[in-house]
């Protein structure tokens, strides 16, 4: 075969395995790379949805890093991951702990603990909203919180839950919490699973207690688990949204204002879609960063 | 390898497949946001098609939201159906008629002694009709088919007002604040509005700022010549104090659904609500037995200038210019506003008809709406409106206020801010 042959074959070869990538690559550059070039050139813009862009350069961004409610936002957005990282995933590890262990009813409480995420979030803002409703009719809560600490001896703690400044955004972090912990106690659970016993009888025959044996055994092997369950929670806390519109509307002032209801008014209210763009493509860096930056401190830990 | 070129070319044909544009023929394309409306209005398209052979394909894309960024998305990719309705601010629907995709309707209004335009309300058409000389540089016309009109007053109920020894309902903003204290005393809660939904706490405090210094001073307000600062719009703040300090709020107000408020007041929670003429649909289903009245909500008694609501269109189709079935379009949306089929969507529905003649079937509330439209106004009829940002900041501001966050004069200056800094952006 000489040169000239052995080249026709090796593009034929390769012009074939690129048309069987083609359908994918094709769907995946419509629907994610197009739309996502598309948001950066649009940041760069002024545009209201329809008729003609003007090319603004660097204004949007120049406007967002003076915009204190934009960063209000991120750290609502924060203050709700805070929670989600702490009381969430500490819930959900012990939980998962208790459910890995010879218990009775273990398989029933999997499922109760997999009920809520598997709810919309919509449902869940319904129900929450039913739950505080800090309303009264004929002298009675209608909310379910307030009546039972008001017939339970603590009227004093019967409050708005949703309506007051000082509250809204700690109650909204934990309802999230209570929607979102059966994720990471599933993850948990199935890492907790993985763990080789024979590591467990080891430590047990070198004479360390539970506590030994969780500090030693459980925490070091689940760490690439845990990992994964922080980067999610990170992603999935920060992108809160629809909990949100759920619970509060249009947000209560701007108290429960977060990144995405943001990103939302920015094109629905004021119909500023370069703005809400440039605000999209500063919170994706955000994301990224934070992203990079667990998963550096995770492979540190797993290198100690 | 044939079969991967057929697969790739099958991809290419479908996805170019999405951006045809419709050829003539005699179906016509409906696409609306209405869930209450959206079975009377397939039995009307059904009826239609035995009529005259076309068929009318409604389809039906809620909620409204969804709905608006669907109707932008296709003009984007020019894929409009024959007829829709565009939910937004009327800046908005003025690119829609610049970019070609609204029909300008005011030939087939006038034709015949203009015998189709004067069936409808005028507010109604008012809605999407451009003046001569308009701010937003559109060719004058009639832009759009209005299938039923709305406005938003204030509902009060009978049985709780009597409870609380009310004789009438209030006529004047003071009566108000004294028939919410009465009801207080009697464990009431006197009011409740969906103000988690800001454009109708914005419609509230509009209503109150025509009452106090009427239509001009707004407008020079809105054009940059009149601060927020200045002692009417504190007034306007201070309204919001003092309904808040006389208790008339149901609790959690500025974060609650209309769909809530609307339940809240269905299920005799409170004895007065704000709300639009299409709650009555609403009470219907949640309590038929609801007894309520309708009132514009009460002016101040020393106000210099008439209070006025808003009211205007309720839901507004236009036609796409570009439909190769334009004028099948035109003339279905002919017969959805005549008499007989309006008269159905009144009784099915319980909505304001657009169409005057069919008003004589409407229930007594409705009827009580309907005398609303006199006093009516509302922001796509107005020759100037103000910056999105600064409405917002505004509605903010009153949910501060609502919460005792903010003092009313806090407010103005809040909002005389924005308004700086969008008035010197729009400047550089």
């Amino acid at each position: 075969m000489n040169e000239k042959a052995r080249c026709a074959a090796i593009l034929k070869n390769n012009f074939q395995n690129f048309l069987f990538v083609l359908p994918a690559v094709a769907i995946f550059s419509i629907f994610y790379v197009y739309p996502f070039l598309n948001m950066i050139f649009l940041s760069f813009h002024e545009w209201i949805g329809i008729g003609p862009m003007h090319f603004i350069g660097l204004k949007n961004y120049q406007e967002l890093m003076g915009d204190h409610l934009w960063w209000d936002s991120i750290g609502h957005a924060g203050y709700i991951t805070l929670i989600a990282l702490t009381f969430q995933n500490v819930l959900a590890f012990a939980l998962a702990l208790a459910c890995d262990r010879e218990i009775r009813l273990k398989r029933f409480y999997r499922v109760v603990f997999f009920i809520p995420p598997v709810l919309s979030e919509v449902v869940v803002g319904l129900i929450w909203n039913w739950i505080l409703n800090p309303e009264m009719q004929n002298g009675q809560h209608i909310g379910l919180l307030n009546h039972y600490l008001y017939i339970s001896g603590f009227p004093q703690l019967v409050h708005n839950w949703l309506g007051d400044p000082k509250t809204a955004l700690t109650t909204i972090a934990i309802v999230n919490s209570w929607k979102g912990f059966g994720w990471g106690f599933i993850i948990m659970l199935a890492g907790l699973q993985t763990i080789d016993k024979q590591l467990y009888e080891a430590a047990r025959i070198d004479g360390a207690g539970w506590w030994k044996s969780f500090i030693h055994v459980t925490i070091p092997m689940m760490l690439p688990v845990l990992s994964v369950v922080v980067i999610l929670t990170i992603l999935g806390c920060m992108q809160v949204f629809v909990l949100i519109i759920a619970m509060v509307n249009e947000g209560l002032v701007n108290h429960t204002d977060v990144p995405v209801t943001c990103i939302f008014s920015a094109m629905q209210n004021t119909n500023r879609f370069g703005y809400a763009c440039a605000e999209a493509v500063i919170f994706g860096i955000i994301l990224v960063s934070f992203s990079f930056l667990t998963k550096k401190i995770t492979d540190r830990f797993k290198q100690v | 390898m044939r079969k991967v070129i057929w697969l790739s070319s099958i991809i290419l044909m479908v996805l170019a497949g999405c951006t045809q544009p419709a050829k003539p023929g005699n179906k016509i394309v409906l696409w609306h946001w209405m869930t209450d409306r959206n079975d009377t209005l397939q039995q009307l398209a059904t009826e239609y098609g035995k009529e005259t052979g076309i068929e009318v394909s409604v389809e039906l894309f809620a909620p409204s939201d969804s709905y608006s960024q669907k109707v932008i998305a296709a003009a984007q990719a020019s894929i409009l159906p024959d007829i829709y309705g565009i939910l937004d601010k009327k800046t908005i629907v003025a690119d829609f008629i610049q970019a070609g995709f609204v029909s300008n309707l005011t030939q087939d209004m006038e034709a015949n002694g203009g015998e189709w335009k004067n069936q409808l309300f005028d507010k109604a058409l008012a809605d999407k009709r451009f003046e001569d000389g308009n701010t937003y540089g559109v060719k004058p016309g009639i832009y759009g088919v209005p299938i039923d009109v709305t406005n938003e007053q204030v509902l009060y109920n009978k049985k709780l007002l009597a409870h609380a020894g009310i004789a009438r309902p209030p006529q004047t903003f003071d009566e108000f604040m004294d028939d919410s204290q009465k009801l207080r005393r009697v464990g009431i809660t006197p009011f409740v509005s969906g103000w988690g939904e800001l454009w109708l706490l914005d419609c509230f405090a509009s209503n109150y700022a025509f009452n106090i210094m009427g239509d001009q001073k707004i407008f020079d307000t809105y054009r940059g010549k009149v601060k927020y600062t200045d002692p009417d719009w504190i007034k306007v703040f201070s309204l919001f104090a003092e309904m808040r300090d006389k208790g008339l709020f149901i609790d959690g107000i500025v974060t609650k659904g209309n769909k809530y408020a609307e339940q809240d007041f269905a299920l005799e929670r409170t004895a007065f609500a704000f709300n639009g003429s299409w709650c009555v649909d609403v009470y219907h289903d949640m309590n038929p037995n609801l007894d309520y009245g309708v009132i514009p909500p009460p002016p101040l008694s020393n106000a210099s200038y008439p209070l006025k609501i808003w009211g205007s269109a309720g839901s507004v189709f236009v036609v796409n210019a570009s439909s190769p079935n334009h004028d099948k379009a035109i003339a279905f949306l002919k017969w959805l506003t005549a008499k007989e089929q309006q008269i159905v969507l009144a009784e099915q529905t319980y909505n304001l008809p657009s169409n005057k003649e069919a008003l004589s079937v409407v229930s007594p509330v409705l009827a009580e709406f309907a005398k609303g439209m006199e006093q009516s106004t509302h922001p796509n009829v107005w020759p100037v409106n103000e910056n999105p940002t600064v409405v917002e900041a505004f509605d903010r501001g009153l949910q501060a206020i609502i919460i005792g966050e903010k003092t009313p004069q806090q407010v103005g200056q809040d909002v005389q801010m924005v308004k700086d800094k969008q008035t010197a952006e729009a400047n550089s």
